[in-house]
């Protein structure tokens, strides 16, 4: 047990450090994961600038644009990372290696933690130089607990997608396109959820982008309660129980799809 | 100790779009004794890699039964996973922005290996393969042999009882293979293991196996040492033969004698014959001294692995 409990620390590890090493040697992140978004996030800004909107409007425009950060890594690097690891003959080796592939899947989710939070923090860094951006610090506490709750339901939601695009071929690709833009909407990183109406904000709260960051939201800008789709209280719960079931169901869905795969001989398959 | 039983083994893909039915390997039952190389010969497209892909927990048979260690593949997979390892020519898993140690450290933490230990052990095969120049170079820069030689050290990482080999060699230079063939020898010499080969290279088969199975269309065909498959090519005994110069025509006299080919050149004759039985040279050769021409050179042609694997197979391996 504790041999097996080692055996997966260990392999969870190494593949997180895969990412911390990328990260540090591959620097091209800087423009394309910083100052890109960065851009896009300056659009909304300059629109609630030209509205004469009130600056916390900003904070809550750039808040969205480091979450948007989580999504896309989420997308791109949890759910299809499974589908490129087969296509580069990776994944054979991590089914016949004795670790749980789930261990593999958390530190992809580790390392991609880490990796997005120095982009996250660099948007939100940068924002709060060029804007100036009104935070409220003294939700500092709240604001940690409603993230790292976020992070670990939204990872389990990656691990989760990644299982399920193992079984597809080329349409993991159009899967994460699919995921990609709709969710930029549904999920309010650049106005309040609330907005959307309460069936269709209860709709986007399965994505915990939504509830994380409306909460993120209420903790660092106490001005924006009035626009919270639900109390901070409620939404910690709500995300609570995400964690839970989307880590549970990864769980649950990796020991399936192995043995799909396995059956189908979907493993092994490459540029399908 | 026997490490790897089949009964009866089939696998049968199903093309989901043609839905048209591939029996990749059909009632496929083997014993493979530990200690050894057994060579899997084929060709492309036989059934090889879908045997080693079952034996690796990678695939489920359809039918039929397969034990690794005495533990079934089906449902046995995760006791069978900690002592093998598998190692495929023309891939090139890892990832390109590691370097080679970078890339084995993180291949030996999947099999749970202690960080020293790990460090350890890549570092010691690490000069064996001669690849410490290259050490620090991120993988995407390094050659096919030496992403080959990487990927070999990444199968040895875990002491694997048995190391499955999937056409290590393919699409290697001569050198990076001759490299890779004296290494497995040693290692089954030095540790007593079990190496299971796929190959399509009869050459390399011959050298390396200790026992081969011929394999088409997904069932064996014969399965010996190189020395007996060889004895099961062709029956004809050949003999080449070189002698100053000569008529040939004493030949046709003979009962049981046939001339294959003949070449006069430099005031010599060469010739090949077929004999009916091996006790006819005996009469070639004192019919020779006899019309007073002296041998510069006899041989007696030996059957080759490849006329051996045509006369089971009834086609060349090379043949599409």
């Amino acid at each position: 047990m504790i041999k097996n409990l080692i055996l997966n620390i260990r392999a969870c590890l190494g593949r997180a450090q895969v990412r911390f090493i990328g990260l540090k040697r591959d620097l091209y992140w800087i423009p394309f994961d910083v100052l890109l978004p960065l851009l896009g996030v300056s659009t909304f800004i300059f629109i609630y600038k030209s509205l004469k909107m009130p600056p916390i409007t900003y904070t809550f425009v750039i808040l969205g644009g480091s979450m948007i950060s989580y999504w896309l890594n989420i997308l791109w690097s949890m759910a299809s990372q499974l589908y490129w690891e087969r296509m580069t003959g990776n994944l054979p080796l991590f089914f016949i290696a004795p670790c749980s592939i789930n261990s593999i899947l958390i530190g992809m989710a580790v390392g991609g933690i880490y990796a997005t939070s120095v982009r996250a923090l660099s948007i939100i860094l940068l924002g709060i130089i060029f804007f100036k951006i009104p935070i409220y610090w003294q939700g500092l506490p709240q604001a940690i607990l409603a993230f790292l709750l976020t992070l670990i339901s939204l990872y389990g939601l990656g691990m989760m997608l990644s299982s399920i695009f193992l079984l597809s071929g080329r349409e993991a690709w159009h899967l994460s396109n699919l995921l990609q833009e709709p969710i930029y909407l549904f999920s309010g990183f650049f106005f309040p959820i609330k907005t959307l109406g309460f069936w269709v904000a209860s709709l986007a709260s399965l994505i915990p982008a939504s509830l994380g960051l409306d909460s993120l939201r209420q903790s660092l800008i106490p001005e924006s309660k009035p626009f919270a789709f639900l109390s901070f209280e409620i939404e910690i719960t709500i995300l609570c129980i995400l964690s839970i079931i989307y880590i549970y169901m990864s769980f649950i869905l990796v020991k399936k799809i192995e043995k799909i795969a396995r059956r189908e001989g979907r493993l092994i398959t490459r540029w399908q | 100790m026997l490490v790897i039983e089949t009964i009866n083994l089939s696998r049968i893909f199903i093309n989901k779009k043609t839905k048209k039915r591939i029996e990749a390997l059909k009632n496929v039952s083997l014993q493979i004794q530990g200690g050894q190389i057994f060579g899997i010969l084929g060709r492309n497209g036989a059934g090889k890699t879908t045997l080693i892909r079952i034996l690796t927990t990678l695939l489920l048979p359809t039918s039929g039964s397969a034990y690794v260690l005495g533990y079934n593949v089906e449902n046995e997979y995760y006791k069978i996973r900690p002592y093998i390892n598998l190692v495929s020519g023309g891939e090139n898993p890892g990832y390109g922005v590691l370097n080679i140690k970078e890339n084995l450290f993180f291949f030996s933490q999947l099999y749970g290996i202690p960080r020293k230990l790990a460090k350890e052990k890549i570092n010691k095969y690490i000069k064996e393969f001669g690849l410490e120049e290259r050490a620090y170079n991120l993988v995407n820069t390094l050659s096919t042999g030496e992403k080959q030689r990487m990927q070999l050290i990444r199968g040895l990482l875990n002491d694997p009882e048995i190391l499955f080999l999937d056409e290590p060699t393919v699409g290697l230079d001569v050198e990076s293979s001759r490299f890779i063939r004296q290494f497995i020898k040693k290692w089954i010499e030095e540790t007593g293991k079990s190496i299971i080969l796929t190959t399509h290279y009869l050459a390399e088969a011959e050298e390396l196996c200790n026992l081969i199975a011929i394999i088409d269309s997904g069932r064996i065909l014969a399965l010996d040492t190189p020395s007996r498959l060889k004895a099961m090519g062709s029956k004809e005994i050949l003999y080449e033969i070189e002698t100053t110069p000569l008529s040939l025509e004493f030949l046709k006299n003979i009962r049981g004698v046939s001339i294959i080919q003949d070449k006069y050149l430099d005031g010599k004759v060469s010739f090949k014959i077929s004999l009916e039985n091996e006790s006819l040279i005996s009469n070639v050769i004192n019919k020779i001294s006899e019309l007073g021409s002296n041998i510069i050179y006899l041989r007696k042609k030996e059957t080759s692995l490849e006329d051996a694997f045509i006369n089971i197979v009834g086609r060349s391996i090379e043949d599409d």
